[in-house]
């Protein structure tokens, strides 16, 4: 074992956290070292997260136990394929955010953006690494506290608003959160997720109805995040509301409720928990079609872009986890290739309409003909790329994740219900998206009173970064050789828990008892 | 009465009361809501290390038997986060009141229609 891979996971979440209070500190009136402090730590966590991906790629899983308590007594982080795969999605995507907030000055816009960002981050990275089912409620607390702050920068009464919902819905959230662990807790008599599935394996039957009732508990919150309907209501509001730049950083927020799902339903409800084994996909399938149909007919229901890029993340979110909930390997690949296209399409998305909306003066991002503006040739391509790439048409990774998910769930007994739902509503995808580009792009109207449009604070930064994000879409798709060989090997390992297991618990894992 | 019934009635009355003023239309009703489903669920999470008097909830050689102390901190730490959750959600609500000019949750005006 490489001596250095400990201290780089624990350096993903001290980088952060560090620089994250430094900056709170010291930094508060100092923005343009700041700026170069945030970009500088996105950049190392860049390469670390890169460097943990690199390792992980060999199949080895690594665990780290905090303060040298053994497991299952003591909190371990764990490194595996799929954390490393959400570290590295999770540092690219900051980057990509952060550079956009700066060069278009949405950090500028209230106190303490940069702080906040890095405490997020230390939650997402920590929900991500993290072995142990309470500190995982405690790194959701913790990213959710930063996404509240983040939600509202800016302020105004709009984003207030939607602000007290997004806070009410997630607290509700959290104490179920706590019922489930709870319930967990109180019949296995751990908090380890590896010592929970082996405490599971071998449960009595008379304990299995508990044991259930706190594993779908703990779904609901997970599909709470992950904006399953009917649980989606709180997310157009609030990713509307906020800045183009903070929408696009959630992009990854639901994909913590899908890892969460995945982690949860493989590891501490896999294949060994007998009656109990994948007891949430029955629950989620369901759901997961709906939300497919519901979010992608949500794009026709919209006034403004921001609300359809929103309705485009909750259906996005519908077909990962359609692939997900049937748990089997050859569909989890192909989802979690989906996983990384649809969070970089996502945040691609939010940053082309932010972009679209800040040149369009008073109108902003609503669906309606007005003048011409600034830079919309340029634009207007952006928006069509984004659009292939949220909908799934082909160049772009869509269209390859897609047709491996449509691949991976043909051996299902749902197999026909899936596709005919992803087929359909990739047809009325393209639909919506080709009516809102025609009515924005193409069609002009003369608007009352003066025309004055505010000159954009920026001609290339912005353009460049969204640019650079539907980049890491082609980029997925050229390289989409090696990048499915990773999410295989990534699905073999989540399928195989008992890697996992002895990681976390040691030689001891066989003796248990 | 049994402890067992008290503990269980009680979690049960909280968690009743906080659903029903989540659910009211106004912030402070679910401020108070919150409150009271995080002291059910600081209840539940303590019962579930099983209830037992006079154990000594630390290692001790002399001890027969002992009281879980994992629940006992985990409530700890869910009353920290939750109490510093609702003094976050009481600025919000105050502030979105005073920009909004109402405490509705949904930020609409007494007896505005849905737009």
């Amino acid at each position: 074992m490489n001596a250095s891979v400990p201290s780089l996971v624990v350096a993903s979440l001290l980088l952060p956290v560090v620089i994250g209070s430094l900056s709170l500190l010291f930094l508060k009136h100092r923005l343009g070292l700041s700026r170069l402090v945030s970009l500088g730590s996105r950049l190392a966590l860049v390469a670390i997260a890169a460097a943990l991906t690199i390792h992980a790629s060999g199949g080895t899983v690594e665990s780290y136990a905090l303060g040298n308590w053994r497991a299952p007594f003591g909190i371990v982080l764990v490194l595996d394929r799929l954390s490393a795969m959400m570290l590295l999605l999770t540092s690219v995507l900051a980057l990509a955010v952060m550079t956009y907030a700066v060069v278009t000055g949405v950090d500028r816009k209230g106190w303490h953006f940069h702080p906040l960002f890095q405490f997020q981050l230390l939650g997402l990275n920590g929900a991500f690494l993290t072995g142990d089912l309470f500190n995982l409620f405690v790194f959701f607390e913790v990213l959710l506290i930063a996404s509240y702050g983040l939600l509202l920068h800016g302020q105004g009464a709009p984003r207030l608003k939607a602000g007290v919902q997004y806070v009410v819905i997630n607290l509700v959230g959290s104490t179920l959160f706590l019922v489930g662990v709870g319930l967990l807790y109180g019949v296995t008599g751990t908090l380890n997720m590896a010592d929970m599935a082996v405490k599971i394996a071998a449960a009595p039957p008379g304990d299995q109805g508990l044991i259930a009732a706190g594993g779908l508990i703990l779904a609901v919150v997970f599909a709470l995040k992950a904006a399953l309907v009917p649980l989606h209501f709180w997310l157009p509001g609030a990713y509307a509301a906020t800045t183009g730049a903070v929408a696009a950083l959630f992009a990854i927020m639901t994909k913590i409720g899908a890892y969460s799902l995945i982690r949860t339903g493989t590891l501490i409800f896999g294949e060994d928990a007998g009656p109990l084994a994948f007891l949430t996909g029955p629950w989620l399938l369901p759901a997961a079609l709906i939300t497919i149909v519901i979010g992608f007919l949500g794009l026709f229901a919209v006034r403004t872009l921001r609300e359809m890029a929103a309705w485009s993340v909750i259906g996005s979110m519908g077909v990962l986890l359609s692939a997900i909930s049937v748990f089997r390997v050859e569909a989890m690949g192909p989802a979690l290739y989906y996983l990384l296209h649809s969070t970089l399409a996502g945040a691609a998305l939010f940053l082309v309409v932010d972009l679209i909306a800040r040149r369009r003066g008073p109108q902003g991002d609503a669906l309606t003909a007005g003048p011409r503006f600034g830079q919309s040739e340029f634009l207007s391509g952006l928006f069509f790329l984004a659009a292939i790439g949220i909908v799934g048409l082909p160049p772009l990774s869509g269209f390859i994740g897609k047709l491996l998910i449509l691949d991976g769930v043909r051996a299902a007994p749902e197999a026909a219900w899936i596709w005919a739902t992803i087929l359909i509503t990739t047809l009325i995808g393209v639909l919506a998206f080709a009516r809102a580009g025609s009515l924005i792009f193409w069609k002009s109207a003369p608007i009352e009173g003066d025309i004055a449009p505010p000159v954009p604070d920026d001609r290339t930064g912005g353009i460049l970064t969204a640019a650079g994000l539907l980049a890491g879409l082609a980029a997925l798709s050229v390289m989409g050789g090696p990048v499915t060989a990773y999410t295989e090997a990534t699905a073999a390992q989540l399928f195989e828990p008992q890697q996992y297991i002895a990681a976390v618990l040691g030689e001891t894992a066989g003796g248990r008892r | 009465m049994t402890m067992e019934w008290l503990v269980a009635s009680a979690i049960g009355v909280l968690t009743a009361a906080g659903v029903y003023l989540v659910l009211r239309g106004r912030t402070f009703p679910v401020v108070l809501g919150l409150a009271f489903l995080s002291y059910a669920i600081n209840l539940f999470l303590f019962a579930m290390g099983r209830l037992v008097i006079d154990r000594p909830p630390i290692y001790d050689k002399a001890a027969e038997s002992y009281t879980d102390p994992l629940p006992q901190a985990l409530v700890l730490t869910a009353i920290v986060i939750a109490f510093g959750m609702t003094a976050f959600v009481v600025v919000l609500a105050l502030r979105t009141y005073l920009e909004t000019g109402t405490d509705q949750v949904d930020g609409r005006q007494d007896g505005e229609a849905r737009p």
